[in-house]
């Protein structure tokens, strides 16, 4: 039953995911990678990560996916030629890399990964508040990092699309 | 855990390839950045997988932090292709090719 769940979840999400990248209209891809984000926050569901779920599909699908249909949408851009010049050299290098990264999961001799920790204590007082916990102990300064970089995008947001911004003279 | 930590490898590997592709053979400037969003979820879905496994929850702290970044990222990008689009009325990254202008 598990693995059933996952195969659906991780069919959708590369079946979305490839379509992302193949289909021709820009607001189709976004709206392929909000089905895809969908799946990710099942998929997270299913590894006991609810908090990181819920932020998932409030961040991305809400906040950041939105921003891109705004774009797409205010552009107003007409259809165009799609791959340029290099598309066959990276597809080249994507199947390579991908047969050399599936070769070496399911080939390499002996134990690749660390063996599986049981639910710690941490895990079964409940996500989020283990999440609270985790994050403003240990994590307190990069935490105060992040919010800076939030400012900095903020700020960077508004002065690169004010007008005239690439245009000296005006 | 029913599924074993290697196929959720396989899966974040998969996506991210699909992501890099994208990267480097679409021309529409707002699609590579929807590519690298790809890259982002990938190493997502490897950070959370490890997390469950090995019960350390610093992998989905450590998504989380992933995810601010990635919200930065797409504000400045969003603003730098309105930008450029104000100035080249394009956004075929064919049309960028001079750094002075």
């Amino acid at each position: 039953m598990a693995s059933f769940v996952f195969f659906y979840f991780a069919g959708v999400i590369v079946l979305t995911a490839t379509l992302v990248v193949a289909l021709r209209n820009p607001i189709y891809s976004a709206l392929s990678l909000l089905v895809m984000f969908f799946h990710v926050a099942g998929l997270y569901v299913t590894l006991h990560a609810e908090f990181l779920a819920a932020v998932q599909i409030i961040v991305y699908a809400g906040a950041i996916l939105v921003l891109y249909l705004f774009v797409v949408m205010l552009l107003n851009v007409k259809r165009e030629e799609r791959f340029h010049g290099q598309a066959s050299v990276a597809m080249f290098l994507g199947v390579t890399l991908l047969t050399e990264a599936i070769l070496l999961v399911f080939l390499s001799e002996g134990p690749m990964f660390p063996a599986a920790v049981a639910n710690t204590s941490e895990l079964v007082t409940g996500n989020t508040k283990s999440i609270g916990q985790v994050l403003f102990s240990t994590y307190l300064f990069p935490f105060e990092v992040a919010s800076l970089i939030l400012l900095v995008a903020m700020v960077g947001a508004v002065i690169l699309s004010k007008k005239g911004i690439l245009d000296p003279k005006s | 855990m029913a599924v074993p930590i290697s196929y959720y490898v396989v899966l974040s590997g998969l996506v991210f390839l699909i992501g890099l592709v994208g990267v480097l053979t679409r021309r529409n400037i707002i699609v590579i950045l929807l590519s690298i969003e790809l890259m982002l979820n990938a190493t997502n879905i490897n950070f959370v997988a490890f997390s469950s496994y090995l019960g350390n929850l610093s992998g989905q702290v450590f998504v989380f932090f992933a995810l601010t970044v990635a919200a930065a990222e797409v504000a400045v990008g969003l603003a730098i292709i309105i930008a450029l689009y104000r100035h080249t009325t394009s956004i075929n990254v064919d049309d960028f090719r001079l750094l002075k202008w």
